[in-house]
């Protein structure tokens, strides 16, 4: 189609494709840039210091991690709603093995138990969404309640307290402290970044997970499996929910069931602002990242300058629809 | 024979119709009369649906001129022809399966008083229109959804009926329909020719047309090829219309020489003949649209599940899915190039290897050098019209994607190629090199089986052929015993005489 447009030589309509592309690719690092000067120019340029930076960065680190998960899942054409009650899940059930044991090693149980909890929540979602083809939205919306649920049950409806560790650590500020330049919750979701892009764009399960969401028919037709790879990923998604959870923990430092609540609704705002497509075979880590920087920037701009929340919601719900809107007009 | 009828109901004339560089239509003549049937007939591509289309208002001719009644008819949409009193019936029924029949029936033209549906006048109209059909039985209050396809039909000719309709068109009505159905739709059709309705009655199966119609006109490559009374013609006369043309020299023939046998296939639908597949040979499997040609070909891959007999693929028995075909080393190439043949989305060089990403990087790794270079190289044998490996594969034109889908099963290696329609809507010089790639693949030992709905191409490409005709197989005969005439006889359930 655009290759017959384009023969016709008409330079208007190969603008509007060069566009396009343009904003293909480039999209929402511009929208970030745009965001950033915008508040640049209001509060002045402390609003780039390092603390402030800092500051952004651990404000957006959770919804960061499971963010991650989510540029799988929707890529693969699937949605996870139950990342927020995963989180809750995590906190608590860190915080239920810490209080057994406070020490090194007991954190790091307490850290892989949350995370193999996750990865279960994930797997059950995973394994509905295959076995029973229920749409994941249906099945995660289920499984959102009934992990909030269990979080809830598990903790007795407390907020459990815990000992402290070096998983309180996590998101301490480094700043005019220690000599790291960063958080290591920081450092470890860059990895985590590097990796699940990496998976994304250069292994078999990463490229199947693109085929899956552009043509799961096409996908099955070249042999993929589906089913494996499906139950894979959403599992991967829930144990890097899991692991946004330790990071909650990090800083609520107690095992709260109620914490992250409509968090889900923030990761998923990432991944569609970053350029995601909710009916799948696109999406990447560098437009999520992007997106939960720009949410992370409206939001700490706005409470600097003064701005009440109000404004800020409207902001970014602003920002979502005119994400989406171009989406569809670059895939036009 | 038959005294002159009045003046026709409907005509058109001179009506021409190009999409893009495709003469579908090219200045066809079609008239129907009041209390008439006639049959269009013609093979797929000829250029019936398009006819169809302009009649029901969802194209608009490029030339030509319609009148309905005496009067000039030129629908802007299928809504405005359906209110001048042409209605179609699709072979795809178009009824919402949740509501109910009196709700289908009066859908968009429902009672209403102050704002509010009357629901007793809905009734009352749904049973006078079901009463006309002899069809009292059917209750107006029942889901549409539940009922069996050949009631669900009745509701569609109910609606037509209940806006008034003069031109009912019926498009391969008995597709879905058993043997006591079909005689039930065709008594109904004759009560409602009695009451001065036209009818146009669209149909591949012959004996169906010699039937039912009164007279039928021919389409062949977009044109009228002929028509006439049907008292007085024979099946083969309209057999012999619609074929009409001879093999040209687009396809070509090493030296074939047909070796082991390397699938077979035997009792998967109920009544066929077994098939076996040898290497170095391209098997045919003509048929008409519907007939099971595609759900069979779907079955043997594992893209449907194998309910009953024994495919073997070979030294492998068992029932196995597809990524277990790719394996044993059989390729499909899907009929549905937008929908399942490739991913749009993705690119060239996705597409093109994604049946077998493991030769391109250690530890499941998938390194983009080696993919393009890997897709480069098909790119270029195949002679792919495009900018990069990585570019979008819907940005491609119909003949190079297809060679793209193509050119999956050539960089897998497969040994047993099964293509589905592999010509469809491409053009002539991309469906020549596809022949000739077929050739240079069963010169090179590998084995083919080719489903088309296309006559010349399965002639001319194949070195024996199989006629499937409403899910049963035939036996695979020697090209040479067939002929575009024997293969459509056979195909549309009519032997020949």
């Amino acid at each position: 189609m655009d290759r017959a447009l384009a023969a016709d030589g008409s330079v208007g309509h190969a603008r509007v494709v060069a566009a396009r592309r343009f904003a293909d690719e480039r999209g929402v690092l511009l929208g970030l840039a745009v965001v950033a000067l915008v508040f640049g120019a209001l509060i002045g340029p402390q609003f780039f210091s390092a603390g402030n930076l800092e500051l952004m960065a651990r404000q957006t680190v959770i919804v960061c991690v499971a963010a991650l998960g989510m540029t799988m899942v929707v890529v693969s054409g699937g949605i996870d709603l139950s990342v927020g009650s995963v989180v809750a899940l995590s906190t608590v059930v860190t915080a239920v093995v810490l209080r057994y044991d406070g020490t090194v090693a007991g954190a790091a149980a307490a850290a892989l138990t949350a995370i193999a909890a996750g990865a279960l929540c994930g797997a059950v979602n995973g394994v509905l969404v295959t076995q029973l083809r229920v749409v994941p939205f249906i099945v995660t919306l289920g499984t959102m309640l009934l992990v909030r649920g269990a979080a809830k049950g598990l903790s007795e409806e407390r907020r459990l307290e815990a000992p402290a560790t070096w998983l309180n650590d996590l998101l301490r500020t480094t700043h005019g402290g220690s000599g790291l330049i960063a958080p290591s919750g920081i450092w470890i979701t860059v990895a985590l970044a590097v990796a699940v892009a990496f998976t994304l764009q250069y292994t078999r399960f990463g490229r199947h997970l693109f085929a899956i969401g552009s043509s799961e028919r096409t996908a099955r037709l070249c042999g993929v499996r589906i089913t494996r790879t499906k139950i894979a990923v959403y599992t991967i998604a829930g144990a890097l929910a899991a692991i946004a959870g330790l990071m909650a923990f990090s800083k609520l430092s107690v095992g709260d069931p109620t914490v992250a609540n409509g968090l889900e609704l923030d990761v998923i705002a990432a991944v569609i602002i970053g350029g995601g497509s909710l009916l799948g075979g696109k999406g990447s880590v560098v437009g999520t990242i992007a997106g939960a920087a720009i949410m992370a920037i409206i939001q700490i701009g706005c409470s600097q300058q003064g701005l009440p929340n109000w404004v800020q919601q409207i902001v970014t719900g602003t920002i979502i629809v005119f994400a989406v809107a171009l989406d569809r007009w670059r895939s036009r | 024979m038959a005294e002159a009828v009045g003046a026709p109901l409907f005509e058109m004339r001179g009506v021409g119709k190009a999409f893009g560089a495709t003469v579908a239509l090219d200045a066809v003549d079609f008239a129907v009369a009041a209390g008439d049937v006639c049959a269009l007939v013609g093979q797929n591509g000829a250029g019936k649906s398009t006819l169809m289309a302009i009649l029901a208002g969802a194209v608009a001719p490029d030339r030509g001129e319609m009148r309905l009644g005496g009067d000039a008819y030129a629908p802007r949409d299928p809504l405005d022809a359906r209110r001048a009193g042409v209605a179609m019936i699709y072979q795809e029924l178009s009824l919402a399966p949740h509501l109910s029949v009196m709700e289908n029936i009066t859908l968009g033209v429902e009672p209403v008083r102050r704002g509010l549906v009357q629901r007793d006048r809905m009734r009352e109209t749904a049973r006078r229109a079901l009463a006309e059909l002899g069809h009292a039985d059917i209750s107006p209050d029942a889901v549409v959804g539940d009922l069996a396809p050949a009631a669900q039909q009745l509701v569609e000719i109910a609606r037509a009926l209940a806006v008034g309709c003069r031109v009912l068109v019926l498009d391969e009505p008995t597709s879905s329909l058993g043997h006591a159905d079909v005689r039930a739709l065709f008594d109904l059709i004759r009560r409602l020719k009695g009451r001065g309705l036209a009818i146009v009655y669209i149909s591949h199966f012959i004996e169906e047309v010699m039937t039912i119609a009164d007279r039928f006109v021919v389409l062949r490559d977009g044109r009228n090829a002929g028509g006439g009374d049907v008292e007085g013609a024979s099946a083969n006369t309209i057999v012999s219309l619609m074929v009409g043309r001879g093999l040209d020299d687009l396809y070509r023939r090493g030296a074939r020489s047909a070796g082991d046998v390397v699938v077979t296939v035997e009792d998967v639908t109920p009544g066929s003949a077994p098939l076996a597949l040898r290497r170095g040979e391209v098997v045919g499997i003509a048929g008409l649209l519907g007939a099971g040609r595609t759900r069979l070909l779907r079955t043997m891959f594992g893209l449907e599940p194998v309910t009953r007999g024994k495919i073997t693929v070979g030294v492998y028995s068992a029932p196995a899915a597809p990524h277990e075909r790719w394996r044993q080393g059989m390729g499909m190439l899907s009929e549905d190039r937008a929908g399942e043949g490739l991913a749009a989305g993705l690119s060239i060089a996705d597409n093109m290897t994604l049946s077998r990403l493991s030769p391109l990087g250690p530890a499941g790794m998938v390194l983009r050098s080696r993919q393009e270079a890997a897709a480069q190289g098909w790119i270029e044998r195949l002679g792919i019209r495009c900018g990069h490996p990585r570019q979008k594969v819907q940005e491609l034109s119909g003949g190079n994607q297809q060679k793209v889908a193509v050119a999956r099963l050539l960089y897998h290696d497969v040994d047993v190629l099964v293509l589905d329609e592999p010509t469809r809507g491409i053009d002539v010089a991309s469906k020549a090199q596809i022949y000739r790639l077929v050739d240079d693949l069963v010169c090179g030992r590998k084995a083919v089986l080719l489903v088309s709905s296309y006559l010349p191409e399965l002639l001319g490409v194949c070195d024996r052929i199989a006629v499937m005709s409403r899910g049963r197989l035939g036996p695979a005969r020697p090209v040479e015993e067939w002929t575009e005439h024997s293969l459509l006889m056979e195909a549309s359930g009519t032997r020949a005489s």
